[in-house]
């Protein structure tokens, strides 16, 4: 089965549909145009450009340009678990935190499924690394940023609670315990929810593309079940490295409670 | 545990030039089984100096107790030690037997006023003066040589402060515990104080003649 190809004009009718949307918007006073239009345009240059350098990379496909991406990526969401958080820690280490919990997990995960499980040739073939590869950084990117979130929010709330643990003698790990579990389950459960509704109430964005490109449903299930399975692990462990170094910056090394490393921005 | 008079020395509480916040200089000794009182304005930093003592604060100058240092202790170590009672205390478990060690309800005063079933109670059903009792004796169990209370008595009605009194005075000599008391009510200071110190500005002075 080939893939029919999409023409420019054809799209713009979808794009007619997004105006029309915008305009009843504007008429029946939603105050979403403004936001909608600006999203749509966004979208629809940023996947523009993602896509000539995609094919760049692909006809190259030399190590280090794939690399290079690599990088770009993480950086962004690094970026992006910083700016999602209502507070944070101070100096860089908000930044630090998030993105070595990602790159660790991610990128581990990601080459272990490309090396062992997948098996392309070479390794690190762009048409497979790049787009498992952002897949897993977009979901870890989420559950690091829920979990760090959670952690820091429910600290500055609970400051009083933990503080009185530290006087009756607990050490800081005991005295955040329940507040690393509540910071964990948040980080966590996106990917938990996704697992146990696929298939059933969702057809997963991945499975439903490699159909659509032509691929036998059962190939494409079982790569939806490989990226589903590794996303969890990759969003696991990037939520519990974060969480684990982020609650040991908010103490110092006689176990105080630090709240003056918290900023809100 | 029985301590003879001469070993009592052992079992001081020492702060040497504690400074915190505005309080600079701060040198005290606070005997096992005795009562040092703490009195000053509001905002003059009693609390903070309590919570130096108990290491939740950065401070300057060297606490000790029975000739260990704070600093040569994990933290957590000398809190189980030297265990302060803040003014509102917390609590977070559902259940108030969530606080304490399994056999806690067998072993609770009477002076406390409660039932052995108040480990089954719910926290949220407490009168906060219920708290601030039950508190006491939360860090009582953890058979702290030194106790760091700041107004344990605040949330409690004439009688019931009273009873508390004779009750924790009695556990102090008994365990020769060493006490850091913060008070406001000159009649309870004169009631439970073996020394009495008041905050005057920047530094801690001695009040005599009460007792």
């Amino acid at each position: 089965m080939e893939v029919i190809d999409l023409a420019w004009w054809k799209l713009g009718l979808a794009a007619l549909l997004v105006l029309a949307l915008a305009a009843t918007g504007y008429l029946a006073r939603l105050g979403i145009t403004r936001n909608l239009l600006i999203a749509a345009l966004r979208t629809v240059i940023q996947l523009a450009l993602i896509g000539l350098v995609l094919e760049a990379l692909f006809a190259s496909a030399a190590f280090y340009w794939i690399v290079l991406m690599a990088l770009i990526m993480l950086l962004v969401a690094g970026r992006e678990v910083v700016a999602r958080q209502g507070r944070r820690l101070r100096g860089w280490w908000a930044f630090s935190i998030g993105t070595g919990a990602m790159f660790v997990s991610s990128f581990t995960v990601t080459i272990l499924a490309l090396t062992v499980v997948i098996g392309p040739e070479p390794w690190y073939a762009p048409q497979y690394a790049i787009p498992l590869l952002g897949m897993m950084l977009g979901n870890t990117m989420t559950g690091v940023s829920l979990a760090l979130d959670r952690l820091n929010e429910s600290v500055w709330r609970q400051r009083a609670v933990i503080e009185n643990r530290l006087m009756l003698g607990q050490t800081w790990q005991q005295a955040l315990e329940d507040i690393r579990r509540e910071a964990m389950r948040s980080g966590m459960m996106p990917s938990i929810n996704a697992m146990a509704a696929a298939g059933i109430v969702s057809l997963p964005g991945m499975m439903t593309g490699q159909i659509l490109a032509g691929s036998p449903p059962a190939v494409a299930v079982k790569y939806q079940i490989l990226v589903m399975l590794i996303i969890t692990v990759g969003t696991g462990f990037g939520a519990m490295m974060a969480v684990t170094w982020g609650g040991r910056r908010l103490f110092d090394d006689r176990e105080r409670l630090r709240l003056d490393r918290l900023i809100k921005p | 545990m029985l301590v003879s008079p001469g070993d009592a020395i052992l079992t001081d509480l020492v702060l040497e030039n504690l400074s915190v916040g505005t309080l600079s200089n701060v040198s005290l000794a606070v005997p096992g089984g005795q009562v040092v009182c703490l009195s000053g304005p509001s905002g003059s930093g009693k609390s903070r100096l309590l919570r130096a003592v108990a290491d939740l604060e950065p401070h300057d100058g060297g606490v000790s107790l029975a000739g260990t240092g704070q600093q040569t202790l994990a933290a957590h170590q000398w809190r189980r030690r030297v265990v302060m009672v803040p003014a509102d205390s917390q609590w977070w478990f559902d259940e108030v037997g969530g606080h304490f060690p399994a056999d806690a309800g067998a072993r609770l005063p009477s002076a406390l006023g409660f039932p052995p079933e108040v480990m089954g109670w719910s926290v949220s059903r407490l009168s906060s003066g219920e708290r601030q009792r039950l508190a006491l004796w939360r860090a009582l169990v953890l058979q702290p040589e030194a106790l760091l209370l700041d107004e344990p008595t605040a949330n409690l009605d004439n009688d019931s402060t009273e009873a508390i009194e004779t009750w924790l005075i009695d556990e102090i000599r008994r365990r020769q515990i060493a006490v850091l008391w913060v008070a406001h009510d000159p009649a309870q200071i004169h009631r439970v104080a073996d020394a009495h110190y008041r905050i005057e500005g920047t530094t801690l002075e001695r009040v005599h003649g009460s007792d």
